[in-house]
């Protein structure tokens, strides 16, 4: 049997209410206040698509034997290198194996449900036993946009097999037509729209039907037996017709969280999957639908192994660990959108030496230090002489990894005066639970919150960017764990 | 295992110190000059009586480029040996100990030992931010990190670990600064002279929680340098109240601080042993009671208050107390900072520790004027570069030669 054996998603922390993009934008573009309703989700300054498709990754390999995948594709319109491959980075990040297949999936919306039928169909086939299959996006507009509202940053990742399958893999089903709705040249920033009407008609309520209806009849099944319809569109009356037009009831849709996270481009198919999974019931049928420049289907048969899969965070822990902001200007800061002064002190250089990335890779990108095998202490950095004094052993460290290991604050600041997109750049020593500490970053934390003793966790983060030379540099980073409050309402409102 | 250590083997034959500031006019070559003129006057020899020198530079980037060979060219030095080192802000105390062991190891009669920073040549407030010219490897994880935030955390768990509430630690830090604004006012060539009041100190913006503007030292131009003799030589060029090294040691990080998880954050683990070290070279066995005075590496408040127990002067965890009693006041058991420190004489990084020996030597030879302590028998320097989990501790102890 093949399909799904592990699910996993990132939605960041931060999210924008849509009607702070009015507030400030109101007086040019009027009609976005059609629009303004909810929130989307917001990358922090340090995230990206990549940072966003480790985090989803490393929910999804929650409880898995990740030694023993041997392919990782990496979906998305978004990817912070055009020739880099960012898998590569990905799995870097997630201490995979050297010996596996990776690539980048992209150029399209659909990339997301096109990887995961490519990685289905090796599983299938036999030539791969395990795929990490992560889609993700943080697609960027121009401001005060409908786009920009509608919108959200997210990624979403499944792990494909054939053994302890959660949800089996029925069929897929594809249209390819090369409709423009909307395009991003190679040497641009931003996609250019074509008119939403004629998108809706005669793109998505056309493509989708096709795709769906071509998979339901190549399986030989009715809407009748679906028991989640699962697809994003940008349009909500639009959604619910397409949904309607195909026989589906309302209870059997999935909803495309657009009032609390907005559309995240090729991982939203998938996201919006996951979300589906974890409320799935053995048995269940569920027909997920991606649309790009034609349209993707795929069908999937639930099993009994559903309430096997070890706990996760998920959709649901993702949108329920959330900072809601009013604050645009932020928004747009955190996107590189406007250039508030920075000082001469921002100027500093910014080169990364490639061979020294090279030789470190691992401590770097994937947070593995040592633990030495004379006296078993764990340390970050892994380096040639053990760093306990009283032993001081040579060579004696194998690779240990930090990135999931608990972990406390020992001491941090606020800083006002080092450069940040973000001030006070809050850091502080980590010591991470059995041995190991080290100076880090923190993020997604409000510095007046932090004190020592604090739990962490680490996230994959981005170092910083060279806009020099396009290069951006990641490493780890640690999030402060408030405790947890029983008054203390899901979300918190900041300014 | 022969040493026998350092005590009494090197005296010092002149001093000079420029006043330290924002010193547009100059740059650091004609700092070095400023400074040298003096400590040549001072010393009673000509420039060609001087056989090997080393120069303190640290920030290259914003002075005078890498090399020795600056200075050889700004002072006309005769083709003489120049080492230039750097050891971050302690690196006027590892100058003048190059020039210190120079003498004592017999190689040299007379050797100079010159510190300078130039730092208002970059444009902005603070030290320069180095970005990726901070090796290779460290930019790439290293926290975007400033020195007050440093030095910041050294506050954070120390008032953790002693159960400090912040109004008490920032009431204490207060009283740090304010001793040092008191005492830099009566100092001709401090760089900031004038006194604060507590409330002004805990009413200034914060820079790095829980660090304000004022626990905060200056960022200054200027020089300092030494000529250092044996003591008989001293003598025979007609020296008096000879003022001689009774102590020099280093401490460097090994890594133990900043990746095993032992030392609690909360102190500066290298002083704690250079500052025995240093005692024991010096034949001092109760420095509450023996030590005179303190010229403490005061970059920020809170170094200075944790420093005063690494030097194992006050209890761990009491410093704070000890501060708020006055003890190391210009009227206390022992003040510290009698020069305005690094607070308010200023901080070019290069040339601070020779600042600090310039201080002692005034005061041990009794010319510091109004600010001339009584009998001062054994004067302490303390002098750190780097970082809390990662740096070098500096320390020299001077005396009399009597």
């Amino acid at each position: 049997m093949t399909g799904i054996t592990a699910y996993g998603a990132y939605i960041p922390r931060l999210r924008l209410n849509r009607l702070a993009i009015y507030q400030a934008m109101g007086w040019f573009a009027p009609a976005l206040i059609m629009v303004a309703q909810g929130e989307r989700s917001m990358c922090n300054f340090d995230e990206d698509s990549l940072t966003m498709a480790v985090a989803a990754a490393r929910d999804c390999l929650t409880g898995m034997d990740k030694r023993a995948v041997d392919a990782a594709y990496l979906c998305s319109t978004t990817l912070p290198f055009a020739d880099r491959q960012n898998a590569g980075i990905m799995t870097t990040a997630l201490n995979l194996r050297d010996d596996i297949l990776t690539a980048d999936i992209t150029s399209s919306q659909r990339a997301g449900t096109t990887g995961l039928i490519a990685a289905l169909d090796a599983v299938r086939a036999g030539s791969r036993k395990q795929v990490l299959l992560t889609a993700t996006d943080k697609r960027l507009t121009k401001p005060a946009y409908f786009y920009e509202m509608w919108f959200g940053d997210g990624a979403a990742s499944l792990l494909l097999g054939d053994e302890d399958v959660i949800a089996e893999f029925l069929g897929s089903y594809s249209v390819t037509h090369d409709f423009v709705d909307h395009y991003r040249g190679a040497d641009r920033h931003y996609d250019y729209m074509w008119e939403e009407r004629w998108v809706r008609e005669e793109g998505y309520a056309k493509f989708i039907p096709q795709a769906v209806q071509g998979l339901l009849k190549k399986l030989d099944l009715t809407m009748q037996d679906v028991g989640k319809l699962v697809f994003p569109c940008l349009f909500r009356a639009e959604h619910r017709t397409i949904a309607k037009g195909l026989g589906a009831a309302p209870t059997q849709v999935m909803d495309t969280m657009h009032d609390i996270c907005g559309e995240t481009g090729a991982a939203h198919p998938l996201l919006m999957l996951t979300a589906a999974l974890e409320t799935a019931k053995q048995g269940e049928l569920i027909v997920v639908a991606g649309f790009g420049q034609g349209c993707d289907a795929l069908a999937f048969r639930v099993t009994e192994n559903i309430t096997k899969l070890p706990p996760r965070r998920g959709v649901r822990g993702a949108l329920a660990d959330k900072l809601t902001t009013d604050n645009y200007m932020k928004f747009l800061k955190f996107r590189d959108l406007i250039q508030p002064e920075m000082g001469i002190r921002a100027e500093a250089p910014t080169q990364t030496a490639m061979t020294a990335l090279w030789r470190n890779r691992r401590m770097l990108t994937g947070l593995v230090g040592g633990k030495c095998r004379a006296c078993g202490t764990p340390q970050f950095p892994k380096q040639d002489y053990c760093v306990n004094p009283a032993c001081c052993a040579h060579q004696s460290q194998d690779d240990y990894e930090f990135a999931d290991v608990p972990a406390q604050i020992l001491s941090f600041t606020g800083d006002l005066l080092a450069v940040s997109v973000d001030p006070p750049a809050v850091y502080g020593t980590v010591q991470f639970a059995g041995g190991g500490r080290f100076l880090a970053d923190f993020t997604d934390c409000d510095a007046q919150e932090v004190r020592v003793g604090l739990p962490v966790k680490m996230a994959f983060r981005r170092r910083f960017t060279d806009s020099e030379r396009g290069f951006a540099g990641y490493f780890w980073k640690a999030i402060p764990q408030q405790p947890a409050s029983e008054e203390a309402p899901a979300g918190k409102e900041v300014k | 295992m022969m040493a026998t250590g350092i005590k009494d083997k090197v005296a010092i034959l002149g001093m000079g110190c420029t006043r330290f500031g924002e010193r547009w006019d100059m740059g650091a070559e004609e700092l070095m000059v400023e400074a040298f003129q003096e400590c040549l006057a001072d010393a009673g020899i000509e420039r060609r009586d001087i056989q090997a020198a080393w120069l303190g530079h640290c920030l290259e980037e914003v002075g005078m480029g890498k090399c020795a060979a600056p200075m050889g060219v700004a002072l006309r030095l005769p083709h003489i040996g120049i080492t230039r080192v750097e050891n971050y802000c302690a690196t006027g105390t590892e100058a003048f100990r190059g020039a210190v062991y120079g003498v004592a190891s017999g190689a040299y009669d007379i050797c100079l030992a010159m510190g300078v920073e130039k730092l208002k040549d970059t444009g902005y407030g603070g030290l320069p931010n180095p970005g990726s010219g901070f090796g290779s490897l460290t930019w790439q994880w290293f926290p975007n990190a400033s020195a007050p935030g440093l030095f910041a955390q050294i506050a954070t768990a120390y008032a953790a670990n002693y159960g400090i509430t912040d109004q008490d630690l920032k009431r204490a830090l207060a009283h740090v600064s304010a001793k040092s604004h008191a005492n830099g006012a009566l100092n001709p060539k401090a760089h900031l002279r004038r006194p604060v009041t507590i409330d002004q100190i805990l009413a200034s913006p914060i820079i790095a929680y829980p660090l304000g503007l004022f626990d905060c030292c200056g960022v200054s131009d200027g020089s300092a340098c030494a000529i250092v003799t044996t003591p008989e030589i001293a003598r025979q060029l007609g020296k008096k109240d000879l003022v001689s090294v009774k102590a020099i040691q280093l401490s460097v990080s090994s890594g133990y601080e900043g990746a095993f998880n032992e030392w609690q954050g909360d102190n500066f683990y290298t002083a704690g042993k250079c500052s025995l070290a240093a005692y024991k070279e010096a034949g001092i066995t109760n420095p509450r009671e023996e030590i005179s005075m303190l010229e403490l590496h005061d970059c920020f408040s809170i170094t200075e208050l944790v420093t005063y127990e690494d030097l194992h002067i006050s209890e761990r965890g009491k410093a704070w107390r000890d501060v708020l009693d006055g003890f190391y006041d210009r009227d206390g058991k022992i003040p510290a900072q009698i020069d305005g420190g690094l607070k308010c004489f200023g901080h070019p990084i290069g040339a601070s520790g020779l600042r600090m020996i310039y201080e002692m030597y005034l005061q041990l030879s009794g010319r510091a004027g109004e600010r001339q302590l009584a009998n001062p028998r054994y004067g302490l320097t303390h002098n750190l570069g780097g970082f809390p989990h990662q740096n070098v501790c500096a320390i020299t102890i001077l005396g009399g030669d009597k």
